[in-house]
């Protein structure tokens, strides 16, 4: 065990994907409890098609995947939240119908330039070699920023989660904090999305928090469990995708469903004794 | 001094008018009941006042409080049924009003949610979980969050549906405290007419207009009043 770990840990690419990855986890678990209670995990799954689109359109025009990526995704990111709070029913497939035509662009785009090829399917379903140096510091950047305004906002967060109208009522802008919630996700997303693959960031986003939801009864216990879940499954699924070459992004998921078996057993198992 | 001043306020769903052209002006330290039937606009209005959906027609002034000094208790609170909170979080999320821009909670704030909780005795469940609890002490948790919002004006719709009768008894004393002692300014929707006129200054019948405003000793008068006072005994 040991050795393998040293052995890991040699490979530059590995600590670049550690790093990125452990700080992505932890941004994506503590947006997820708020976007899973405030039933906005399509709008996770949309933006991370629109940032597949992106992305592809970045490739064809060479230019920097993530400086591109990142406002494209922010510009959704408010157009997706618009959606949502203006028409409930609707907004479900309205979001639905923006990510599936963003897949589509991004599809054509690349068959048209590259063809598709292997870098098509890392983009869909991650790898952690696609990293650059700068991407990393970039990546590294991001996440910090997301960190510190969620704890910095974190009992605003809760507040606009829980009851938003009682908290526009008592006169503090919930739009605001709807806002940023959305474009914290959305830098999230561009960040992980080249590990994780962009049909499967949003389960970094949604799972750790539904299956901590299954346990813990208060929201700061749902949220520190789910940054420590979030994490803890992440390195077990690169591990895992290392030495079975799996594919990153669904090693990490594969890890957080059993995460979730478990855990939601363990919750039934308390209930019944 | 007039702490609010409606004029001919209209409020409609899908050009359908629930409020039509309400005026009526509260006073600070007045205690005010809305009454009225199912559907005569009374929630409507309220969530006019709170800004939570625009008038069509009219004006509503503030004088001297702002937005974020008001305290509300909701009819009807939509909480996903499997939302992760216990009682101490949800109270003591009344006091974000009081932080602006300032990050976590201090001292103070922590020490009026507890001392909120005392008030309404559900200092022994605040470790529980909100969703685990009954109607009742969900709607006592919900209106220690609003005491903790506000130390000017207190909008309460309908605070004692779902409490028990020494819970109701308990909360009605309660208010009238907060509004004989502190002074906090009282606007409550209620379809409990005898502590409406046993506890309030001023009532304000609604019928999607106005069919009454002005002091209860005025509204004991009324035909209206005693054909309902009537109708209970
Ligand atoms: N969200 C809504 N969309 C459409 N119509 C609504 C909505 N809320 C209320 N209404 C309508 O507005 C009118 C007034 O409703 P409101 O909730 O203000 O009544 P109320 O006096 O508070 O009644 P209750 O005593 O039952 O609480 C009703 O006819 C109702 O059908
Ligand atoms: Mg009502």
């Amino acid at each position: 065990m040991i050795e393998l770990l040293t052995e890991l840990l040699s490979y530059t690419f590995v600590v670049r994907a550690l790093i990125v990855g452990v700080l992505v986890s932890l941004c994506a678990a503590l947006l997820g409890v708020s976007l899973v209670l405030k039933r906005y995990s399509m709008i996770g799954d949309g933006l991370s098609h629109v940032g597949f689109g992106a992305l592809a359109l970045a490739m064809a025009l060479n230019l920097s995947p993530l400086e591109v990526a990142i406002p494209v995704v922010a510009v959704a990111a408010f157009v997706l939240l618009r959606i949502s709070e203006n028409s409930r029913i609707k907004g479900d497939a309205a979001i639905a119908l923006i990510s599936s035509s963003s897949l589509a662009i991004g599809v054509i785009i690349i068959s048209y330039t590259s063809g598709m090829n292997t870098d098509t399917c890392n983009y869909m379903f991650g790898s952690i070699l696609a990293m650059s140096k700068s991407d990393v510091i970039l990546s590294v950047a991001v996440s910090i920023v997301v960190i510190v305004l969620y704890v910095l906002f974190y009992n605003k967060i809760f507040a606009v989660t829980f009851d938003e109208n009682f908290t526009r009522a008592t006169g503090t802008n919930a739009s605001r904090y709807n806002t940023l919630i959305a474009l914290l996700t959305a830098m999230t997303i561009v960040v992980g999305m080249r590990m994780m693959g962009a049909l499967l960031i949003s389960s970094l986003i949604i799972f750790p928090a539904l299956t901590s939801m299954r346990l813990f009864k208060t929201f700061k216990q749902v949220v520190i469990s789910s940054a420590i879940l979030s994490v803890i499954c992440f390195v077990a699924g690169i591990v895992l995708s290392f030495i079975f070459s799996f594919p990153t992004g669904a090693s990490v998921v594969v890890i957080n469903l059993l995460m979730f078996g478990i855990f939601s057993a363990i919750g039934l198992l308390k209930k019944k004794y | 001094m007039k702490l609010i001043s409606c004029e001919g306020v209209t409020i409609g769903y899908d050009g359908q008018r629930a409020v039509n052209k309400v005026s009526f002006d509260l006073e600070q330290g007045d205690y005010l009941c809305i009454v009225g039937e199912n559907g005569s606009g009374k929630s409507t209005l309220v969530k006019g006042l709170l800004g939570l959906i625009k008038p069509q027609e009219g004006s509503i002034t503030f004088n001297g409080i702002a937005p974020n000094e008001i305290g509300y208790l909701p009819q009807q609170t939509v909480i996903q049924r499997d939302f992760p909170a216990s009682v101490g979080e949800v109270v003591i999320s009344g006091c974000l009003n009081r932080r602006g821009l300032l990050p976590f909670y201090s001292r103070a704030e922590k020490d009026r949610a507890a001392d909120k909780m005392k008030q309404l005795n559900i200092t022994d469940i605040q470790k529980k979980s909100y969703r685990d609890l009954s109607g009742g002490q969900q709607q006592r948790v919900l209106l220690a969050r609003a005491l903790c919002a506000t130390e000017k004006l207190l909008l309460l719709d309908e605070p004692v549906s779902g409490l028990d009768p020494v819970m109701t008894a308990d909360l009605y004393q309660l208010v009238a405290r907060l509004n004989q002692t502190q002074g906090i300014t009282v606007l409550m929707v209620s379809h409990d007419l005898e502590s409406a006129i046993k506890y309030g200054n001023k009532i304000l019948h609604m019928k999607t207009e106005t069919a009454f405003f002005g002091s209860t000793a005025d509204y004991l008068k009324t035909e209206m009043c005693q054909r309902m006072m009537g109708a209970k005994i």
